[in-house]
């Protein structure tokens, strides 16, 4: 059974100019374990799919499962991080107090909010970081403890809205080795919205390309790049360019009739 | 050295007009007693004249400065002539009308983020309640209140309390909204309930709007208190001070009444400036 199932999705918004029609007829299934790419230009829903799988936004139209459950149910039981564009970390918090915000919240014996602390930040390579405050952290450090944060609980989905949008090109190859390591290691299932191509051919195992106006899927491409092999050269291989060559087509597609 | 220079050349300024101004000022008296007395009057002698009246239109600095001193050093502050004994009247209304205020605009910001009637319903009048003249209120509470037997601290208290609510209100109110959508979309990801949100995300957001808005309402309930103790009937407090002042002409205790508070509030300002310094650094906010 796939973990994310979205059937006929469709969301409009009111807005004073009228309804907008932000996602139309999404259909959508992803399973256990794989790293799913959304990819298009803003305006193209990926985000408002992102955001209707963690319950954040209401679909108009349609049905979507998150774990078997509505989405509603799936944030009440806990089943997902979610990682936003900028990292968001509680100024007058360390990091460790930060890791520990969801974890407070959730319940946790202090006892275990050390250790789960202690073992996220040891994942996201911040090791002996903890007692620092964000101001003292770079962006990528402060990005990298917010993909902590959403570890630090069980959730089996990881989310995460153009997480690395924000940082310069060298850190952002860097994380994404780091984030390939890390998906790795807990085989989560993770859905990752990105501008970039060369980031969701290098990432992903399924791309989702997306065009706007109405926000639609144009294209599911399944990456043949080796799963547990990505050195950061693989981005130089034939294999990678003729699958980015058609995220790039699929992107150009969907702006055909834009004029 | 270098931010003191540009401040004593504003002050040395300020005094030299001032001199200028009580000479001008003053002259009209010293004029009419040479003319009732038949004499005619030199620049020197006007000059003398006018820094040194008993009851001057404005007094000289050096005037002001020696009624503070004998006002502040120059009396047991037992002394109903001492400013530091009235000082500390004013001081204790102040400080309870700034707690009551305090409290009164947390809770109303606190009740006006969270629900979407008082929302609604109480800016408006809180706005309205500080567009009302508070020299024209505050007598009215001040009568009302002792007919029903409530005297001295109390009613001076409530009148620095509504006037300092507001800025704490309208301060906590920006403050408990300062997280943006992110910030509350990361804590319904977490599914936290609405007390967890305020205590962990609202709340602590607030403080610097928090500390913004106590300096402006410790002053304003100062300013309150001043008002509340002009009415007929109070001996006690700077703002008698003042008003027994004017009574009998006595411009230099007026004055020296007023600088007295203008450096109360420049203290409590101060202090709380130095409380938010603390908890902010302590909360790993400043930097």
């Amino acid at each position: 059974m796939p973990v994310i199932e979205a059937k006929d999705l469709n969301l409009t918004f009111q807005t004073n100019d009228g309804p907008v029609h932000a996602l139309k007829d999404v259909n959508l299934a992803i399973e256990k374990g794989e790293f799913v790419s959304f990819i298009g230009p803003s305006g193209c829903g990926k985000t408002t799919f992102l955001r209707c799988i963690a319950a954040l936004e209401t679909p108009t139209g349609g049905s979507l499962t998150v774990n078997g459950m509505s989405p509603d149910d799936a944030r009440k039981a806990r089943s997902y991080g979610y990682v936003f564009q900028a990292a968001g970390l509680y100024p007058w918090r360390t990091i460790a107090g930060n890791i520990k915000l969801p974890l407070e919240i959730m319940g946790y014996s202090r006892a275990e909010m050390d250790q789960r602390v202690e073992k996220v930040l040891d994942l996201v390579d911040l090791g002996g970081f903890g007692k620092k405050f964000p101001w003292q952290l770079s962006g990528g450090m402060q990005q990298r403890a917010s993909i902590a944060r959403a570890l630090a609980f069980d959730a089996e989905i990881l989310l995460m809205d153009e997480p690395f949008g924000a940082l310069d090109e060298i850190v952002r190859d860097k994380l994404n080795e780091e984030l390939l390591k890390l998906w790795k290691r807990t085989e989560k299932t993770i859905g990752f919205v990105t501008h970039s191509i060369p980031e969701a051919v290098y990432l992903s195992t399924k791309i989702v390309v997306m065009s706007p106006r109405p926000g639609r899927i144009t294209d599911v491409i399944d990456s043949t790049l080796p799963r547990d092999e990505r050195p950061l050269e693989i981005r130089d291989s034939a294999e990678f360019l003729a699958i980015a060559h058609r995220v790039r087509e699929g992107l150009r597609a969907g702006h055909a009739y834009d004029e | 050295m270098k931010s003191v220079l540009p401040i004593l050349t504003v002050l040395a300024a300020i005094v030299v007009i001032w001199y200028g101004a009580a000479v001008g000022l003053n002259s009209k008296w010293t004029y009419d007693q040479a003319a009732r007395a038949g004499q005619d009057v030199s620049f020197s002698q006007l000059v003398t004249d006018t820094m040194t009246q008993e009851r001057p239109v404005l007094p000289a600095p050096h005037q002001v400065a020696k009624g503070l001193w004998e006002g502040v050093a120059g009396q047991k502050i037992t002394s109903k002539r001492s400013l530091v004994y009235h000082g500390g009247v004013t001081f204790s209304a102040t400080m309870a009308g700034f707690v009551l205020g305090a409290v009164a605009g947390i809770l109303l910001a606190v009740g006006i983020v969270h629900n979407r009637a008082m929302d609604m319903s109480v800016m408006p009048w809180a706005i309205a309640s500080q567009t009302i003249p508070i020299l024209a209120i505050a007598p009215m509470v001040i009568v009302v209140l002792a007919s029903l037997g409530i005297k001295g601290l109390l009613p001076k208290a409530i009148i620095a309390a509504y006037l300092s609510f507001f800025p704490i209100l309208v301060g906590m109110v920006k403050g408990l909204r300062a997280p943006d959508g992110m910030q509350l979309d990361l804590l319904r990801t977490y599914n936290a309930s609405g007390s967890e949100t305020f205590w962990k995300l609202r709340l602590p957001s607030s403080m610097p709007y928090f500390f913004a808005s106590l300096k402006v309402g410790i002053a304003a309930a100062l300013v309150g208190t001043i008002v509340a103790e002009l009415p007929a009937g109070a001996t006690q407090g700077l703002g008698a001070r003042l008003l027994s002042g004017s009574y009998y002409g006595q411009t230099i205790q007026i004055w020296a009444a007023l600088f007295a508070a203008a450096a109360l509030a420049a203290v409590l300002v101060i202090v709380v400036g130095a409380i938010e310094k603390v908890v902010l650094r302590k909360m790993g906010m400043a930097r």
